[in-house]
C-alpha cells in the first residue's frame, strides 16, 4: 500500500460521514469534505500525528459555473514531517457563499481567505480582517467568477475616455482609512471578535 | 491650517484628511512608490515616536489578472504571462508553468532537456539573489554592491539572450520541452561566468559586507521570526530556512534531475535579516557547485518530446507531412488538449515555493491556474515580523524578503 | 551662436547666443528623472542606470524619487486602476518643465493585459512626450528614446501637455 493511499484511507475512516469523495490523480490526493464539517477536519490534519499537515500552502476558489454547488473552495497543504501533500475541498452554493476560516489554525491563510473573498465573493466567516486585498477599496464586483466580463473598464481617475468624475470615477482611497480596517466597503460583516 | 493662505495641495481633492487625533501616535503612509526598487505595495505603520506599534501593508497595485487572462489563452498562450510574474528570475516561472501542465498530461520530456532546466533554474536563482541582495544592501545605503551585483547580472543577460533570444521577458520552455537548443559554445561561456564573474563579484561583496560592523548592527536581530511562526504562516524558500526549518524541495521532492546532483541547503537559526542575507550568499555558492556539475553531466539528444499533439512538429516536417501539418495546424488554431482534471504542482524557486494550480476541462484554454506565490505568504507576515522595531529597520526587513510585486500580485 | 568678431587678433572669449539655448543646453545634460518602476520594465531601467549601459554619460544618473526634485517621470510598467490616482498625484505634483516617457507596452497601451485592472494606456490620463516601445524595451531602445526628449529640449519643441487635452478630446469625442 502505498504512503498516499494510506492518507485517505486513514481519513476515510476516521470521518466517513464528512468525507463525500476522495481521488487520487497523475499522484495528488483530494478529498472532497462537507462545509459544516471543515474545521474540525482541517484541526485533525493538523493535530493528527499520522496526518501531521503543519503547512498551508494555498487557498483558492474554483467556480464551476454549471455545476450546483457553484464554488469550490480548495485547500492544499504539506506536511513536512511525513513530506506529502494533499488537496481538501469544499463546495459552496452560489445562495449562500460562505465558508469558515481556518486562521484559527494556520495563521498564513489569512490573506488567501482575503483574495478568495475579493476575486470570487465567497465569505469567510470569522476573518479577522475581511476585506479585498487585490482590487481597491470600492471596486464593484468579483472579478474571477465566470460572469464577470474581463475587460470591464474600472476608473478611478478622470480620464479622457471616462471624463465625468462624478459619475464614472469610483472612490479614491483616502489616507486616513487605511488602518484598522475602516476600509471596508459596505455591506461586508464585522467580523467576529473572539 | 491657517486662514487666508492660498493652499494649492486641498487634502480633500486627494482623498485626504487632516489628522486630528487624540492619542500620540502617528499613521505614516509609505506610499505606494517608494525610493526602494522593490515595486509597488503600500505600508501604512502606525508609530509611537519612531517605535512601530502596527502596520498595514497594502498590495493590489500591480494586479495584473494573470488568472482571468491565462483562461481566455491557450494552454501556450499562458507561458508569456508567467514570465512576467516574477520578472527577477523569469526562467524559473517558465519551467513550474510547464511542468505543472507536462504533469496533468502525462508526459515525461528528454533527458537533455531536463538538464537544461536545470541549468537555467539554477542561472535564475542567481540571478534572483543578486538583485535581492543588491536592493537590500542600497536600502540600507551600500550603494557600491548593487553595482558589483550588477556585473555578473549583465553577463547571465547575456547568456540568456543568446539562448532565447530575449534578455528578460524570454519564454523559453514549451510544453514538452523547449524553444531551441543550447547554441554552440554556450555552455563553454557559461562556463566562464560561473568560474570567474560571478565568484569573484559575490566575494567582493562578502569581503565588503559580512563582517561590516554597521551592517551586522543593521540587520542582526531586526525582524525576526521563530520556526514554528513561519510554519504556521506559510513561509516556504530562503525566509523559512533563515527561521531554521530545512525545507527545500529539491531535496524533498526533488524534481528535474536534482536527485544526480550533490549539493547542500544552508539554514540558520534566528531568522532575522542577517541570517537571510547569509542564506542567500550561500545559495548562490551551491547553485554555482549544481551549475558545473550540470555542465559536465548534460548529455545530447532530443530536447522535445516525440508528440505531436503536444508540441509543435519540426518545420521540415510541416512542409512534407501532411500529418505533421495538420498536428501545427491543431496545436495553432485550438491549442493543445489538455486531459480533464486539475493537478498542483510546486518548484523551489528563488523566493520558495512557486505551486501552479491546474484545472482543465478537456479544451485547448485552461479552465483555471492559480499561481502560488511564495512571497505572498512571506509579505502577510511582515507586521508580525516588525512590531517593536523602527522605522529604518522596517525598510532593512522588507527588503530582505525579496517581495516582488508581479508575484505577489499576479 | 554668433562669435563676436573682435579685430585685435586675439579671438574672443564671448559667446552670443540666445538665454534659451543656453537653458536648454543646461537642462538637456541634466534631466533628473524619476522613475515610476512598477513591473518588468523598472528592472530593464536599473539596467540603464548600471554601468554598462550608462546614462551618467548625459549627466542623468541623478535619478530622485521625489516629484518636487524631478523632470523626467519614466512610466516604467503596467499602471493599473489602484495605483492611477498615485501616478495622476505625482505628475501633478512636478514642477514646469516637466516630461513624460512612457516605457513598455503597458505604459503605452496597456500591453497584452486587455482587462478589468489595467489602464490600457497611460496617456490615457497624463500627457506622453515619448513612447517606447518593447516588452520590455531593452535598454539601447530607452536611452533612444530619452535621447528624443534630448532633442525635443534642444529644438524648443513643444511638449505634449500642450496640446494633449485637444488631440484626445477630437479621439474621444468622435
Amino acid at each position: 500500500m502505498s504512503p498516499a493511499s494510506s492518507v485517505l484511507e486513514h481519513i476515510r475512516e476516521r470521518f466517513s460521514d464528512h468525507v463525500l469523495e476522495t481521488l487520487s490523480f497523475r499522484g495528488d490526493d483530494t478529498v472532497v469534505v462537507k462545509r459544516d464539517a471543515l474545521l474540525s477536519f482541517m484541526r485533525f490534519l493538523r493535530d493528527d500525528p499520522e496526518m501531521s499537515f503543519d503547512f498551508l500552502m494555498d487557498v483558492t476558489a474554483v467556480d464551476w459555473l454549471e455545476r450546483e454547488p457553484r464554488y469550490e473552495v480548495v485547500y492544499h497543504l504539506y506536511s513536512s514531517g511525513k513530506n506529502r501533500r494533499l488537496r481538501v475541498k469544499t463546495r459552496v452554493p452560489d445562495d449562500d457563499p460562505e465558508v469558515e476560516t481556518v486562521t484559527g489554525i494556520w495563521k498564513g491563510a489569512n490573506w488567501f481567505e482575503r483574495e478568495v473573498w475579493d476575486m470570487y465573493g465567497i465569505r469567510v466567516k470569522g476573518h479577522p480582517d475581511l476585506r479585498r486585498i487585490l482590487m481597491y477599496d470600492g471596486f464593484e464586483g468579483h472579478p474571477l467568477r465566470k460572469d464577470y466580463q474581463k475587460d470591464l473598464r474600472h476608473p478611478t481617475v478622470p480620464s479622457l475616455d471616462f471624463p465625468d468624475p462624478e459619475k464614472d470615477v469610483r472612490r479614491v482611497i483616502k489616507a486616513t482609512d487605511l488602518m484598522r480596517g475602516s476600509g471596508r466597503e459596505e455591506g461586508a460583516q464585522e467580523p467576529e471578535k473572539d | 491650517m491657517s486662514e487666508g493662505t492660498e493652499n494649492n495641495f486641498p487634502p480633500g481633492e486627494y482623498g485626504l484628511e487632516w489628522m486630528e487625533r487624540e492619542g500620540d501616535n502617528v499613521i505614516l503612509n509609505l506610499g505606494p512608490t517608494h525610493p526602494a526598487t522593490h515595486g509597488v505595495f503600500r505600508i501604512v505603520v502606525e508609530l509611537d515616536g519612531e517605535t512601530i506599534v502596527n502596520c498595514d501593508n497594502q498590495i493590489g497595485f500591480l494586479h495584473r489578472c494573470f488568472e482571468k487572462e491565462s483562461e481566455n489563452t491557450t494552454w501556450g498562450q499562458v507561458i508569456p504571462y508567467t514570465d512576467r510574474l516574477n520578472y527577477v528570475s523569469p526562467l524559473m516561472n517558465n519551467v513550474g508553468y510547464v511542468m505543472a501542465v507536462e504533469k496533468l498530461i502525462g508526459i515525461d520530456v528528454p533527458e537533455r532537456a531536463e538538464y537544461i532546466r536545470t541549468i537555467i533554474c539554477e542561472l535564475s536563482r542567481i540571478w534572483d539573489h543578486l538583485l535581492c541582495i543588491g536592493a537590500a544592501l542600497v536600502d540600507l545605503g551600500a550603494l557600491t554592491n548593487f553595482w558589483y551585483f550588477w556585473r555578473p547580472r549583465e553577463d547571465i543577460y547575456d547568456l540568456v539572450e543568446e539562448l532565447t533570444g530575449a534578455r528578460l521577458t524570454t519564454c523559453y520552455t514549451r510544453i514538452g520541452g523547449l524553444m531551441a537548443d543550447l547554441t554552440d559554445g554556450w555552455i563553454r561561456k557559461a562556463r566562464h561566468v560561473i568560474r570567474e564573474t560571478i565568484p569573484n563579484a559575490i566575494r567582493d561583496v562578502d569581503r565588503l559586507v559580512t563582517k561590516n560592523r554597521i551592517f551586522m548592527d543593521r540587520t542582526i536581530g531586526i525582524g525576526p521570526i521563530s520556526a514554528e511562526d513561519a510554519i504556521a504562516w506559510g513561509f516556504t524558500g530562503p525566509c523559512l530556512r533563515a527561521a531554521g526549518v530545512p525545507y527545500d524541495l529539491r531535496k524533498d521532492q526533488p524534481y528535474l534531475v536534482y536527485d544526480r546532483f550533490d549539493f547542500d541547503i544552508p539554514i540558520t537559526d534566528n531568522g532575522d535579516t542577517y541570517d537571510r542575507y547569509l542564506i542567500r550568499m550561500e545559495e548562490m555558492w551551491q547553485s554555482l557547485r549544481i551549475l558545473e556539475q550540470a555542465f559536465d553531466q548534460i548529455p545530447g539528444g532530443p530536447i522535445n518530446v516525440e508528440n505531436w499533439d503536444v508540441i509543435l512538429p519540426p518545420k521540415d516536417e510541416v512542409y512534407e507531412n501532411i500529418e505533421a501539418l495538420m498536428a501545427h495546424f491543431k496545436i495553432i488554431m485550438e491549442g493543445i488538449k489538455v486531459p480533464p482534471g486539475e493537478v498542483y504542482h510546486a518548484t523551489e524557486a528563488a523566493n520558495g515555493e512557486l505551486g501552479f494550480y491546474i484545472i482543465s476541462s478537456g479544451e485547448g484554454t485552461p479552465y483555471k491556474i492559480k499561481v502560488r506565490p511564495p512571497c505572498f505568504a512571506i509579505f502577510s507576515a511582515m507586521p508580525e515580523m516588525v512590531r517593536g522595531h523602527m522605522v529604518a529597520d522596517l525598510i532593512a526587513v522588507m527588503s530582505s524578503l525579496n517581495i516582488i510585486a508581479g508575484e505577489l500580485e499576479r | 551662436m554668433a562669435k563676436n568678431d573682435s579685430s585685435d587678433g586675439l579671438g574672443s572669449p564671448i559667446l552670443l547666443t540666445r538665454f534659451e539655448k543656453v537653458l536648454s543646453w543646461a537642462r538637456k545634460y541634466s534631466l533628473w528623472p524619476l522613475p515610476f518602476g512598477t513591473a518588468c520594465c523598472a528592472i530593464e531601467f536599473m539596467a540603464v542606470v548600471g554601468t554598462h549601459y550608462d546614462i551618467s554619460r548625459y549627466g542623468w544618473e541623478v535619478v530622485r524619487f521625489s516629484p518636487r526634485q524631478a523632470d523626467l517621470l519614466i512610466v516604467a510598467g503596467t499602471v493599473n486602476y489602484k495605483i492611477a490616482p498615485a501616478l495622476k498625484t505625482i505628475y501633478e505634483q512636478m514642477l514646469e518643465p516637466k516630461w513624460v516617457i512612457a516605457m513598455g507596452a503597458c505604459a503605452t497601451c496597456g500591453g497584452f493585459y486587455n482587462n478589468y485592472s489595467v489602464v490600457q494606456g497611460v496617456d490615457r490620463f497624463i500627457p506622453v512626450d515619448v513612447y517606447v516601445p518593447g516588452c520590455p524595451p531593452k535598454p539601447e531602445s530607452l536611452i533612444d528614446g530619452m535621447m528624443m526628449i534630448k532633442e525635443m529640449i534642444e529644438k524648443g519643441e513643444p511638449r505634449a501637455r500642450e496640446s494633449w487635452e485637444e488631440k484626445w478630446k477630437e479621439r474621444y469625442e468622435k
